[in-house]
């Protein structure tokens, strides 16, 4: 489904913010992005749907090569979901308006499909009765919530969050990691960056561990919460994992 | 200080044999409006497009968007309007420049668009500054949900930026109305050049321009109401301003 191959990708001239980065999502696959900030995980991600550009290697998504000028950016983006550290609702628009935006002006969808679509999708996450408010009127784990279902609402091959939890307040953390684990559950494919541990457990197929621009490590869950192999994961994980 | 007041010279015929004085201001004030309106939906138009020029990616673009800025806010206003009105037409193939001069109503056309587009320049940049001061991850969002940058800036972007500089773009507006009093020197005889006829008929100085002051008054409190309420039923409720 998402295949990252040899991935180079520098900040202005000097730095590097992927080196060499291998690797593979399958189809139904949930994997899980760690490691220190700074480390390139959002920047790995971002680069999967072209919201980041790369200099070198390539990425395939779905059979079609991202990093290709002849490919439709926008048309490829809108089988990818992405949700963001900081929601990123379109504050001037109502919760179902958010919802409906990319249905009917990428998917060509009516304003009845879209609507009806999005109605499901907010009682799926729980907030039908928010659907006429406005992204401020909300707490910031229903704004991720929504967040989640306006990209579901597009029917995506895959989804991608970039720390979907780290903006919120502790207790809100969960609402929307159940959200995250019942669509990991239904087989969706996933690629998650994000520190909660529990939810990798929980859900994840595989762990990639990044450091500064590189993929350090890349294991079965097992694996990587069992024995991982490396120094730099071990002490990641003995930081995140003591407390 | 030797002065006849005559507060009811308003209600005397005006040499012009069209109504009293007071109907020569109402004519004056009626080109004014029309001259400050046509101006301020060039400003707008023009503004908006160059506004947005200035934070695309594209280098282009910019350089566009930053020679268009420059070149017309850095000239006074009373040169533009003289290089529209008499420079110009002597540029233009000798047919285009006659065709100019014979225009009937030149001095409105020129200007109704010199002062358009001198206050474009104005409008672009706190239109740049709005949709520069927008979280970058709207654009990423929008981005990613498969909207063209188009789409991005019709639907997510604009709607934002210009809910931001409402009130700036309300003194723009003011700005507009009140730099067409510059025209007079090329001739249009709006409210000020009403003004000054009166005073040079009747000479009564100081009611001739009171009435065109209360005049001026009353348009711009017109628009800071009308603005006001625009503002006000745009709010998004819960963001920026709150209720």
């Amino acid at each position: 489904m998402i295949e990252i191959n040899h991935v180079n990708k520098w900040y202005g001239p000097t730095f590097q913010a992927l080196k060499d980065c291998t690797t593979k999502v399958a189809k139904g696959e949930v994997v899980v992005v760690c490691g220190p900030s700074g480390s390139g995980k959002s920047t790995l991600i971002k680069c999967v749907n072209a919201l980041e550009p790369i200099q070198e290697g390539e990425i395939i998504l779905d059979g079609i090569k991202v990093n290709d000028p002849k490919t439709d950016l926008p048309k490829l983006r809108a089988r990818v979901g992405m949700v963001f550290q900081h929601f990123e609702l379109f504050p001037h628009l109502r919760i179902i308006e958010n919802l409906c935006l990319g249905q009917e002006k990428v998917l060509g969808r009516s304003h009845d499909e879209a609507m009806a679509k999005g109605a499901k999708l907010l009682d799926r996450v729980g907030l039908k009765v928010h659907a006429n408010k406005y992204p401020a009127e909300l707490s910031g784990g229903q704004q991720q919530r929504v967040a989640i279902a306006r990209a579901l609402a597009m029917d995506p091959i895959a989804m991608l969050f970039d720390e979907p939890t780290s903006a919120l307040d502790p207790e809100m953390i969960s609402e929307v990691l159940d959200v995250m684990v019942d669509l990991a559950r239904e087989g969706m494919t996933m690629m998650v960056v994000t520190h909660e541990m529990g939810f990798a457990r929980k859900v994840a197929h595989r762990v990639i561990f990044m450091d500064q621009g590189e993929i350090v490590e890349d294991a079965l869950k097992d694996d990587f919460f069992g024995k991982p192999r490396s120094d730099r994961a071990q002490k990641f994980l003995s930081k995140i994992l003591s407390h | 200080m030797n002065y006849n007041w005559n507060w009811s010279i308003f209600f005397e015929p005006a040499p012009g044999g069209t109504g009293t004085y007071f109907h020569m201001l109402l004519s004056g004030l009626w080109l004014t409006i029309q001259t400050g309106i046509f101006a301020w939906i060039i400003a707008l138009i023009f503004g908006s497009v160059i506004g947005v020029l200035r934070t695309l990616p594209s280098k282009t673009a910019y350089w566009i968007g930053f020679a268009w800025v420059e070149f017309f806010r850095n000239m006074p206003l009373l040169v533009q309007l003289f290089l529209w009105f008499f420079v110009l037409p002597e540029l233009l193939p000798r047919s285009w420049g006659l065709w100019l001069k014979q225009m009937p109503n030149a001095p409105f056309y020129t200007a109704a668009i010199g002062i358009g587009l001198f206050m474009s320049a104005r409008v672009a940049v706190q239109l740049g500054a709005g949709i520069a001061s927008l979280p970058r991850g709207q654009k990423q969002a929008a981005t990613a949900l498969g909207l063209t940058t188009l789409q991005g800036y019709r639907y997510v972007l604009l709607p934002i930026a210009f809910r931001i500089i409402m009130p700036p773009l309300t003194s723009e507006f003011l700005n507009t109305i009140k730099n067409t009093a510059v025209a007079i020197t090329i001739g249009l005889i709006e409210l000020t050049g009403q003004a000054r006829s009166m005073q040079e008929f009747s000479f009564q100085v100081f009611e001739a321009f009171t009435a065109a002051t209360v005049m001026y008054l009353l348009i711009n409190i017109v628009v800071v109401t009308g603005m006001r309420f625009l503002e006000r039923s745009l709010a998004i409720p819960g963001y920026i301003t709150g209720k």
